[in-house]
């Protein structure tokens, strides 16, 4: 057993050597260490079409989940690992720039994006590449098991009879859920029609999941038939063959956005400069219009397959700053109407 | 693997003579030094970092912040936030009590504000200790900065750090938070009671019938170590969920919630609590039956006045380890809870849903209360427990009882079938299409590259870890527990290390991760470079499962007479002679266990590690856990089902090499 040991490291320790070796050899290229939180199947991707562009550019991916990455970018606050944030949530890159972490850097052609998707400050410290929209997914065969009509709007969710057949994401663990509880608030009044709106359809939610696809994918599999999520992750789960709606409730529905933004104090600022720059342009946009139906540069996106048509159209204009200043007031309210019985439902 | 418990209480009685210390004790006090200071680094410092981080509060320091409003007839004289607010009473003190990335809207301190009004204002801070935000942009000097009323109201304050109670009183008075404790320990005692008396039934079965397959039942019983503990909570959504397959048994109750949460505990604390259990029952006097036969006692009352009490340390024993193991515990009721809140998924919402890392300190310290008394009871229970079996004792042998051991026979089939069961059923659900619309079979689930957790790189690293930890872990284990048992003197530092080593028994694995981000992630700390490495994951394991790896050592090596020592130091023998030509071959079994103990630990451990991977660094545990969250349920049986197959796996190579070994190096035992 311990020769075998042996063995092992020894050759643990060639590997090491000739990797060592191999990474000598492509010395002249920089190493950009950026963190995401775009799904896994897409990373290669990007990092491909980039490099036809910039092959002196290694990209080094950290990925993780929204919650994930920006706990740990918060974490590195004094010592921070990344040299740029490459599709993250607008809300978490909020985040940073009030902890003084992000570089300002106004990027070749960011005029050409729609205004929604470009930080507001007099130097952008982040642009936005595609939005992450809200939607219902909709079991069409358990919803006829149990006599149930699609829902049209917010509103009709609160109708008694899909009491028990209701699952959303709980905002404080989740950013799909924050961003649904925000746009709430903002669609039907920040001080008192947005909480209404929530008091009453917490009686008919089964049950509060912690991640934003997990609603989506439970309504994909029959366990609810009615699953508060994003249109994203809808329209995967139809294209797998799931019996399922996506549905864009009437009043109009909220939406976050992957953005890139440089961290401040990297020693690559140039690298950093030349993928923000790339991030930007019509063929990176094209690149993020293969999974998401609306992307920062008008004009570019063609319908994605499953995915609603009038998603865009839908998307209410969102106040990102006044989402990040109140948050902590928001989630702590929230605790304390839905979730301090800890009743099992 | 947990039996060695029971071994500790009798430590050896110092002996007589006393030899002068001499060179070789110098060199043995050496490496206690040493793996004293492993513990201290990797257990003790990490925790004090965490109690300090619980008392890092933040508030809105009023005092900082100065304005200035003109309201068309010149600037007025500067005012500052604390005078503004006391004049209007706004704020309560618990009011400005906040955390790190806690904001205040100024416009509320003042009355009569309207965002159309031509009015100007101006805001400065005194000192640097704090900050403001004008929208999201930064502000951290302490000029004047001048707004229109309607940029003004854009401004919020930031709140500046401090030291004191803060955290604690917030904890306190957020019922979403204090009322965790009580269905923490609700849950807890209710899978205690549930999981002792099923196990209890088993081990009686075990020992006290003729019953058959006894070998079998041993084997199935032990089936829940081998997998991570959440892994029944999706054998429970398959079996109870809304689409569940036999779903009507729970007569309209939600599985998500408290029954699903003690379904799941029974089944992964059982083994624990059948090992103790059974090995209390297994010492026990055929004197006193036979006694209680001719006083012609009825079994019923046998049962009662010999059988009970005989096992009673074992039961408690038994009792707060589940307890411990329960309250700790993190996957399950994250896979299972629904909405019911528990302490240890609440370090985690704290922690990773809202970066509140103060407040996932303060539910960590928390959680370390009930954990800390579980442990230091269960001492002391072992401390009061005497030697039942002396050497007069006769060992009890079950006689064949037709009706008794069929009873025997049933019981222990329903417990195997419930066992196994759940573990078919995740084979099952792994292997399904898409449940429940497309029941063909077919091995999608296995294709992990396209899912969240990290893809086949992440079983690879489990791998990885479980061998580095079972070699690093035993090696540090083994010298750490031969150093401590043979050493002459030095009782002062012997003593500070059994406690250092008995500590990790006590800590929950959750905590420790946290306490780990608190220290290694510290760009101050010296040992910052193995944060997000391998190095750490393992060391976090080896010390999160430091003290049984000791116990069973300790118990190995009391085994062998000190007159080793004395036989060895008068032929002028240096220790770590005698060591490697005997102590290590006698006790290679133990050495054997505690490598695989560490090893299939490693490879279901969650709770530890789910702050400290990285993305090169994922692990097949925390996959299922990441892919259970994101949805993929299927997969995320699949890969907990890899893990059963790699701990089978590697229990046959265990076994199959230690009979080898026993059979070469143990030939004495069987003589």
């Amino acid at each position: 057993m311990l020769k075998r040991m042996i063995k092992k490291s020894s050759l643990a320790a060639c590997v090491a050597a000739v990797s060592m070796l191999a990474m000598s050899q492509s010395v002249l290229a920089v190493d950009l260490t950026v963190y995401t939180a775009v799904e896994a199947e897409d990373l290669a991707r990007y990092a491909e079409t980039f490099n036809k562009d910039h092959p002196d550019i290694n990209i080094k991916w950290v990925r993780d989940s929204t919650g994930i990455v920006t706990a740990k970018l918060l974490a590195e606050k004094n010592n921070p690992q990344a040299d740029v944030v490459w599709g993250l949530a607008a809300t978490s890159l909020l985040l940073l720039k009030s902890e003084g972490m992000l570089e300002p850097y106004k990027p070749r052609g960011v005029e050409k994006l729609d205004k929604k998707f470009v930080d507001k400050g007099a130097v952008p410290t982040w642009v936005g590449m595609d939005a992450w929209v809200a939607a219902v997914c909709y079991n069409t065969v358990e919803a006829a098991k149990h006599n149930l009509e699609p829902p049209k709007t917010w509103s009709d969710l609160l109708k008694p009879m899909y009491k028990g057949h209701l699952i959303m994401p709980n905002p404080n663990s989740s950013g799909t859920g924050f961003l649904d509880v925000s746009s709430w608030l903002q669609m039907f009044g920040k001080k008192q029609g947005g909480w209404d709106f929530m008091d009453r359809l917490h009686k008919n939610i089964a049950r509060y999941t912690h991640s934003g696809s997990k609603p989506c994918k439970l309504a994909a599999a029959g366990e609810i038939p009615i699953g508060i999520s994003f249109a994203f992750r809808g329209a995967k789960s139809k294209a797998q063959g799931a019996p399922i709606e996506i549905i864009v409730p009437a009043e109009g529905v909220g939406w976050d956005m992957e953005a890139t933004a440089i961290i401040a104090g990297t020693d690559k600022l140039e690298a950093a400069k030349k993928l923000v720059d790339w991030s930007i342009t019509r063929k990176a946009n094209e690149m993020y219009n293969t999974g998401y139906a609306v992307v920062a540069m008008p004009g570019v996106a063609r319908p994605v397959e499953h995915f609603p048509d009038n998603l865009l159209e839908k998307m209410i204009k969102n106040d990102f700053e006044w989402a990040a200043n109140n948050r902590k007031a928001i989630l702590a309210e929230w605790l304390r109407r839905y979730d301090s019985k800890s009743e099992a439902k | 693997m947990s039996a060695p418990a029971a071994n500790l209480t009798n430590r050896s009685a110092a002996p007589l003579i006393r030899p002068k210390t001499s060179k070789d004790d110098r060199i043995m006090l050496g490496f206690i030094l040493v793996i004293c200071l492993y513990l201290l680094i990797t257990l003790a410092l990490p925790l004090y970092a965490m109690l300090s981080k619980s008392f890092s509060t933040f508030a809105f320091d009023l005092s900082n912040f100065e304005f200035q409003v003109d309201a068309g007839d010149g600037w007025s004289e500067p005012l500052s936030a604390e005078t503004l607010n006391q004049r209007l009473n706004k704020f309560s003190p618990a009011e400005l009590a906040t955390s790190s990335d806690g904001r205040l809207g100024v416009v509320d301190l003042f009355p009569d504000f309207s965002f159309r009004s031509p009015t100007m204002y101006r805001i400065r801070q005194v000192n640097l200790k704090s900050s403001f935000l004008f929208g999201s942009e930064r502000v951290a000097d302490t000029d004047w900065h001048e707004y229109s009323s309607n940029d003004f109201r854009r401004i919020v304050l930031r709140p500046s750090a401090s030291i004191g109670l803060e955290n604690y009183r917030t904890y306190f008075s957020t019922p979403s938070l204090f009322h965790s404790i009580e269905n923490s320990l609700w849950i807890a005692t209710l899978s205690t009671i549930i999981t002792v008396s099923l196990a209890f039934g088993f081990a009686y079965a075990l020992s006290r019938s003729t019953m058959r397959f006894k070998g079998i039942f041993r084997l199935i019983a032990m089936i829940p170590i081998l997998v991570p503990s959440l892994l029944p909570g999706i054998a429970l959504v398959y079996l109870f969920g809304n689409q569940g397959m036999i779903k009507g048994l729970l007569l309209g109750e939600s599985i998500y919630g408290p029954i699903g949460i003690v379904i799941g505990s029974v089944f992964f604390t059982f083994p624990h609590a059948l090992i103790i259990i059974a090995t209390a029952l297994a010492i026990s006097d055929a004197r006193l039956y036979e006694a209680a036969i001719a006083l012609r006692a009825s079994r019923w009352k046998t049962f009662w006045t010999v059988t009970l009490p005989g096992a009673r340390y074992g039961l408690i024993s038994a009792a707060f380890v589940v307890f411990n193991l329960v309250i700790t515990d993190f996957g399950l009721p994250k896979v299972i809870g629904g909405g019911y809140n528990m302490l240890a998924v609440d370090i985690y919402k704290q922690v990773i849903g809202q970066q509140n890392f103060e407040m996932g300190a303060v539910v960590s310290v928390v959680l370390l209360i009930p954990a800390l008394f579980a442990f230091t009871i269960d001492r002391i229970v072992q401390k009061k427990q005497v030697a039942q079996l002396s050497a007069r004792s006769v060992p009890y042998e079950a006689k064949p009882h037709r009706q008794f051991d069929w009873i025997c026979l049933i019981y222990c089939s329903l417990v195997a079938i419930f066992i196994v069961g759940l573990i078919a059923v995740c084979q099952y659900a792994a292997l399904i299409k898409f449940w429940p619309y497309n029941l063909s079979l077919s091995l999608a689930n296995y294709n992990f590259e396209v899912m969240d957790g990290g893809g086949w790189d992440s079983y690879i690293n489990s791998i990885q870890l479980g061998l580095y930890t079972a070699v690093a872990g035993t090696l540090v284990v083994f010298i750490g527990a031969y150093m401590v048992e043979k050493i002459n003197g030095f009782a002062t530092t012997r003593s500070a290390f059994q406690f250092l080593a008995m500590m990790p028994m006590a800590i929950p694995g959750m905590v420790l991760g946290l306490a780990y981000i608190f220290f290694f992630n510290d760009p101050a700390n010296p040992l910052n470079s193995i944060y997000a490495t391998m190095g750490i994951l393992v060391i976090c394991t080896v010390t999160h499962f430091y003290t049984v790896s000791h116990l069973t050592a300790v118990t190995a090596l009391k085994q062998m007479d000190r007159e080793f020592e004395a036989v060895s130091a008068s032929l002028k023998q240096p220790f770590y002679r005698l060591f490697s030509r005997v102590t290590v071959p006698v006790c290679l079994p133990a050495i054997l266990d505690i490598s695989i103990y560490l090893f299939v630990n490693a490879m279901t451990t969650v709770s530890a590690v789910i702050f400290l991977y990285s993305p090169d660094t994922a692990l097949a545990s925390v996959a299922v856990l990441n892919m259970d969250d994101a949805g993929d349920i299927a997969p995320a049986a699949a890969m907990g089902m890899m893990i059963f197959y790699t701990n089978v796996g590697a229990r046959l190579i265990h076994q199959f090499v230690s009979r080898n070994l026993v059979r070469r190096t143990q030939a004495w035992r069987v003589a």
